[in-house]
């Protein structure tokens, strides 16, 4: 197979007819650069809206009250529904299908920031040490939030990069105190969200927050993460199962969204991907079926060449050529057209595609818009392997119908004189 | 060399059946020198593609060197083709984008000869018919003669038992047809089987032996004594 004499004879006939060759070639490299467009276009959507969720654990889970909408047990509607540390307790302990909680409460009014001459009002985010890894938070100096703060009712903040470029400059603001509200607070954090969308935030216990700004055990809302689970349906059970143990607490319909809103990231990711996963199908079929009108415009040319060449197949099988070194002859050139051309397809295809992404990042790393739905839209290796083989596999296909028929040449027809 | 008895062969054209050979009877012994003469429709042509085991046979047996030749596989057919027979045609037959010296190594290259060495018993070939300095033309290049040479030699390469040529001189003008018929003489004197079908009584008359076909039969054999009368015959007929 890998015999000089076999290449010469391939190239020399191609040699022949470049122009055909290069027609031939050209549908095979339309069909594979369109497959890889569309698979990068694919990714690239896909992985800008992974990105969406990457702010936070895909698991995560979010809890908070309102007003009852619906009449429940006698009860009319309209009241209003507050969780308690007691719930925090409850969701740790009895939360079968949780991982991790943290529970949230809002301070009252304003709180004004002060250190030395410098002021501002901030979010100001009370929470368990978990949130670090549920919201991803990102600590670039210092440490986050511990048990030993929680259970101490230290008054210590974890600060955003925005809050520390607004009150201290270019100073080191680890250890420092900074005022909320005339409550000194201890520096012992700096974050830096890479979206950017959580830089003007700082934490503080949860329990320092409730002791300090009169919350007793009132909580506003939970962040817990549940089970990673596969299937959007076991995601909504995880949601209505908590649903069902807060309702029975704190009586109301376990179907009042008002009285508790409840949003399952999970859920809402197995749903996406999902989307995705039918996206990607229908560009797989869409670049296999201009793929196959390549192989088809190859099959085509193929036969017309064992046609033009039937005498010369004559010779040689008068001169001993076996039926199996015709078809592979024919199958090699076959395979050889369309490897080559498809993956001069693959490879422009894929460059077009790294170059719209090299773009992409100059674009992002010069500050443009921090919500593009469109990212690293590439192929990976295993897609562009797979691509390769599906050429070789549809050379040989396309070459198989002329093979044979250049196979079955006789001789004593293909040396008739005229 | 080679034993035909009983050959039947008939074409099928659909619903017509055309037969060809009815029952032919034929020896030929090794290092013979013959033409198989005939007008068209006599079957010469249908016989020499038997006898160079490119074609089927119905009925009867033949056996080329001792070895029954029938029914053989497409693969089997080509591997004994390319050991035993060297074949010379009227149209020269040589691949229009091979040079001379890879038209003639062609033979050795589906024996599996490794490329140098085919490539230097071509040219050697090349160089008993007188052509080395044209190996490396293309036969796009080459004149009649020195394309039949070229068929020739590739013929030989494989240093077959019989050499069947199919009017070897039929594109050929009258003095390049003589050269030729001397070289495929010389072969012949050299111990090889010659076998040609021709339709010119000049070029029949430079063999051995005739055999002159009738109808899918052999209406008679002329032996190389009588060629003179054959000849005689010929002119007055």
């Amino acid at each position: 197979m890998f015999d000089v004499d076999v290449w010469q004879e391939i190239f020399s006939t191609i040699k022949k007819n470049k122009l055909r060759t290069f027609l031939t070639g050209f549908s095979v490299a339309w069909g594979i650069f369109m497959l890889m467009i569309l698979l990068g276009s694919g990714n690239g959507l896909q992985n800008g809206v992974t990105k969406q969720f990457e702010s936070n654990s895909i698991n995560i889970m979010w809890l908070w009250t309102g007003d009852t909408s619906m009449p429940f047990e006698g009860m009319k509607e309209g009241r209003t529904i507050k969780f308690n540390n007691a719930d925090y307790a409850f969701l740790k302990e009895k939360g079968e299908n949780l991982e991790n909680v943290s529970s949230r409460y809002y301070l009252p009014g304003t709180i004004m920031y002060t250190y030395k001459n410098e002021y501002g009002s901030f979010e100001t985010s009370s929470c368990h040490p978990a949130l670090l890894g549920m919201e991803k938070v990102n600590v670039i100096s210092g440490r986050f939030i511990n048990e030993l703060d929680m259970s101490d009712f230290r008054k210590v903040i974890v600060i955003g990069d925005n809050v520390k470029k607004a009150l201290f400059k270019d100073e080191d603001p680890i250890g420092k105190y900074v005022k909320l509200n005339n409550v000194p607070f201890k520096v012992i954090g700096l974050t830096l969200d890479k979206d950017r969308r959580n830089e003007r935030t700082a934490y503080i216990p949860v329990t320092t927050a409730q002791r300090i700004f009169n919350g007793a055990d009132r909580v506003h809302s939970f962040a817990v993460t549940t089970k990673m689970v596969k299937t959007e349906q076991e995601a909504e059970a995880i949601t209505d199962k908590v649903r069902e143990g807060l309702a029975m607490r704190h009586k109301f319909d376990p179907k009042d969204k008002k009285a508790m809103g409840s949003f399952n990231m999970l859920a809402q990711y197995i749903r996406t991907m999902k989307i995705f996963q039918a996206i990607k199908l229908f560009v797989w079929i869409i670049g296999i079926g201009t793929l196959i009108a390549g192989i088809v415009g190859v099959s085509n040319i193929m036969l017309i060449l064992v046609k033009e060449r039937t005498r010369e197949i004559g010779i040689r099988k008068a001169l001993g050529a076996t039926p199996g070194s015709v078809i592979g002859l024919v199958l090699l050139e076959s395979i050889l057209i369309t490897t080559v051309a498809g993956y001069m397809g693959l490879v422009i295809g894929v460059g077009i595609m790294e170059g719209i992404n090299y773009g992409l990042e100059q674009a992002l790393a010069a500050g443009g818009g921090d919500r593009i739905f469109f990212s690293n839209p590439t192929v990976d290796f295993t897609t562009a392997i797979t691509s390769m083989v599906i050429l070789v596999v549809s050379g040989a296909l396309a070459g198989y119908l002329p093979a044979r028929k250049a196979a079955n040449v006789k001789p004593i027809e293909a040396l008739r004189d005229e | 060399m080679i034993q035909i008895s009983n050959l039947h062969k008939s074409y099928v054209m659909g619903n017509n059946s055309l037969h060809v050979l009815k029952g032919m009877d034929l020896q030929i012994e090794e290092g013979e020198f013959v033409s198989i003469m005939g007008s068209s429709g006599s079957g010469k042509s249908t016989l020499l593609n038997i006898l160079g085991i490119l074609d089927d046979y119905d009925q009867g047996t033949y056996y080329l060197g001792g070895k029954l030749i029938q029914g053989l596989n497409e693969t089997r057919a080509a591997m004994t083709r390319n050991e035993m027979i060297g074949f010379i045609f009227q149209s020269f037959n040589l691949i229009s984008f091979k040079n001379a010296a890879e038209n003639v190594a062609l033979p050795l290259y589906y024996q599996k000869v490794s490329r140098k060495k085919r490539n230097l018993i071509a040219l050697e070939y090349l160089d008993r018919l007188g052509l080395k300095e044209w190996a490396h033309h293309l036969p796009s290049e080459l004149s009649g003669g020195q394309k039949q040479r070229v068929a020739i030699a590739r013929a030989l390469i494989s240093q077959p038992k019989i050499i069947l040529a199919d009017e070897p001189t039929g594109a050929l003008d009258s003095t390049t047809s003589f050269e030729v018929m001397d070289i495929l003489k010389e072969i012949n004197d050299q111990g090889k089987t010659v076998i040609i079908v021709t339709h010119e009584h000049d070029i029949a008359a430079m063999t051995k032996k005739i055999i002159r076909l009738k109808d899918g039969v052999i209406e008679e054999v002329i032996k190389n004594g009588e060629l003179q009368l054959f000849k005689d015959r010929v002119r007055t007929e």
